[in-house]
């Protein structure tokens, strides 16, 4: 397997108000390998968009606290990095597509001037009219006529503003690309030209990915590994074939493919999980899932489960106590 | 066979704008019988929110017949329709923009019983708010809570138990799971499906979403830029898709398993035309991989191929 490029270790983090603490990410443990495309599954709540924005160093200002942890990226401390290192990390390095289209363009600029921005600020070297070019390049990459370079982002539809996103996040060739549910706004027609652009640059340029997303269609559709995350940690963490052919499962995991209508089956009733994610200013004790499972025992109530490992190769994790004693 | 429900013949909805007439719904006709699911799917300018606004005279149509009941209500005058609202009703799909935040839980709830005075002893409202609460799966601990203290799914439940409340016929439900959480989706699907056993609802389920749509409809209408391109039942539009756009909306679906991952993608190639001042024809050939010179020119009608299977296509002339 190519080697590591991020590595987060027993992150926490909290968002602090006067009102009240909420435990965002309490004890995150993740890897992403050079090229790879990693899954974080979960809903909302579960503190998947306050993983990318820790890993990114862009949490709220004095409200968004990093309590503990480590997040090393392509050998870089990040949580002791200055914001003058991260400046320079930011767009480059790693970059991040943020969930809606709509609101993460700067309306006042031409899309060719704000792709121009990242190579202005990341490539001193370059010279303008190299930026140019580069511009030219990128755009025809994400399938973008360069001639409408001078447009400005609502003359444009939503997949083709999402193109410019992507563009955005590209143009330096980062090593690691966040993108946080980066189709969710979009048609499914235009989804799988967007999806199909993103397999396509990232077998280019072998950027990793870390897709936040609740729809595991796309899941199943792009990535190589995924992770379910609930109420602020990783819950399970497999390979593709670990999580969609695999036998055992966490139970949320169970519950979220239950959830989902199935296109083959003629069930007349769902299987929704019962209940709602935790009060993240009061998390349960014991299993933070333990509320809402069907399988919970005595033991879930008061003691939170280890991460049991699922198969000899150790690529399957679950963070639960009905895998305890699971020997292969 | 009895009188549907709903049905509507030609119906027409056009938006003046500075640039032009924008054809929002082009002549769509469909019928929806009493207890009966009509899905109507599209992608985002497809007309189909209008159209449901449309069918309750929330817009006013430009053209065509909208009947309940075999009546036109096109001739009611406010009274008439004010009083026609408690049979026709709408569940919207923002549950965050379509609660009143200064009112509370059984406020909101209560809101229809006193615009309609359909009771007016207080004790007896209450009750009937407490019993529609119940039915949609609230607390009764939330009676007083507002808004904005609960979370999507509640507060949808509160915009369903609304829309219940003065025991409707039918039910115009505007995307009303999409923005909800996968497992609150599948709770507030379950409520809506056992609420149409128990009481007979007629649902008209406006969605994008193709694998919610097939679960709940019985009939589903496919729109594309204010057309309706493709009418089957819920079953036969999912074995037999006949019209190209129903083809790649079909093929787009991304399913939870590793079926499709290897296939290679039929990827249609560009965007949603601008439905002001269209040209008549179909509206998808600048896309269509069949386009021919028969699809630009007139505007098609929907034709049934096979009994109840109804398509828009010059490949089925």
């Amino acid at each position: 397997m190519a080697g590591k490029l991020l590595e987060i270790n027993n992150l926490n983090v909290t968002y602090e108000t006067d009102e009240a603490v909420v435990y965002a990410i309490n004890g995150l443990n993740l890897t992403i390998h050079k090229g790879e495309t990693l899954g974080l599954v979960g809903e909302t709540g579960a503190g998947k968009t306050t993983t990318a924005l820790s890993i990114m160093k862009l949490l709220p200002n004095k409200v968004g606290v990093i309590k503990d942890g480590e997040i090393i990226l392509d050998g870089i401390d990040i949580i002791n990095s200055a914001e003058q290192d991260m400046r320079k990390i930011r767009g480059n390095t790693v970059s991040m597509i943020f969930q809606d289209p709509m609101t993460s363009l700067n309306p006042i600029l031409t899309i060719g001037d704000q792709i121009a921005e990242v190579l202005e600020l990341h490539r001193k070297d370059m010279k303008r009219d190299e930026i140019s070019k580069r511009v030219d390049e990128i755009l025809k990459m994400v399938g973008l006529p360069p001639t409408r370079k001078n447009e400005y982002p609502h003359q444009f539809s939503g997949g083709m503003r999402q193109r410019v996103v992507i563009a955005m996040a590209l143009v330096c060739e980062p090593k690691l690309l966040l993108a946080d549910e980066p189709t969710t706004a979009l048609d499914v027609t235009i989804q799988t030209q967007v999806l199909e652009l993103m397999k396509g640059l990232k077998a280019k340029l072998n950027t990793a990915m870390l897709l936040i997303t609740h729809d595991l269609g796309v899941v199943a559709d792009i990535c190589d590994r995924v992770a379910i995350m609930y109420a602020g940690k990783i819950i399970e963490m497999g390979a593709i074939e670990d999580i969609f052919e695999g036998k055992e499962h966490h139970p949320y995991t169970e519950g979220l493919f239950g959830s989902i209508p199935d296109l083959k089956k003629e069930a007349r009733r769902l299987n929704p999980i019962e209940g709602l994610m935790p009060d993240p200013t009061n998390l349960p004790s014991g299993c933070h899932f333990h509320v809402r499972c069907k399988k919970c025992m005595d033991k879930c109530k008061l003691e939170e489960p280890v991460i049991n490992s699922i198969n000899l190769d150790n690529t399957h994790i679950i963070k639960c106590h009905l895998y305890n004693d699971i020997h292969r | 066979m009895s009188t549907p429900l709903i049905e509507t013949r030609n119906l027409k909805k056009y938006f003046d704008t500075l640039e032009g007439k924008l054809h929002a719904v082009d002549n769509v006709s469909f019928i929806i019988n009493k207890g009966k699911t009509l899905g109507v799917v599209g992608e985002s300018g497809c007309g189909k929110s209008t159209l449901g606004r449309t069918v309750l005279r929330l817009l006013e149509p430009t053209d065509g017949e909208i009947l309940f009941r075999g009546e036109n209500i096109l001739g009611y005058g406010t009274t008439q329709m004010r009083n026609m609202r408690k049979k026709m009703q709408i569940i919207f799909q923002d549950p965050y923009s379509s609660l009143n935040p200064r009112l509370t839980v059984s406020e909101i709830i209560a809101e229809p019983i006193k615009v309609n005075k359909t009771i007016t002893d207080k004790i007896e409202m209450e009750n009937k708010v407490n019993e529609i609460m119940e039915v949609v799966g609230l607390s009764s601990r939330l009676v007083n809570a507002y808004p904005h203290e609960l979370d999507g799914g509640r507060r949808q439940r509160i915009g369903i138990a609304r829309a219940i409340i003065l025991e409707p016929e039918f039910i115009v439900c505007d995307e009303p799971v999409s923005a909800l959480d996968v497992s609150i989706q599948a709770q507030i699907l379950n409520l809506m499906m056992a609420l149409q056993d128990e009481k007979a609802f007629s649902y008209m389920f406006i969605t994008h979403d193709l694998s919610v749509v097939k679960h709940i409809s019985d009939e589903i209408l496919v729109m594309y830029i204010g057309q309706s391109i493709e009418k089957a039942t819920s079953e036969e539009l999912f074995k037999n898709p006949l019209h190209p756009y129903t083809q790649a909306l079909l093929d787009a679906i991304l399913e939870p398993n590793l079926s499709g991952r290897y296939k290679e993608k039929k990827v249609i190639k560009g965007e949603v035309t601008n439905p002001i001042n269209p040209t008549p024809g179909c509206r998808f050939a600048p896309r269509c991989p069949f386009v021919k010179d028969a699809c630009t020119g007139r505007d098609l009608e929907l034709k049934e191929i096979s009994p109840n299977h109804f398509v828009a296509c010059t490949l089925f002339d």
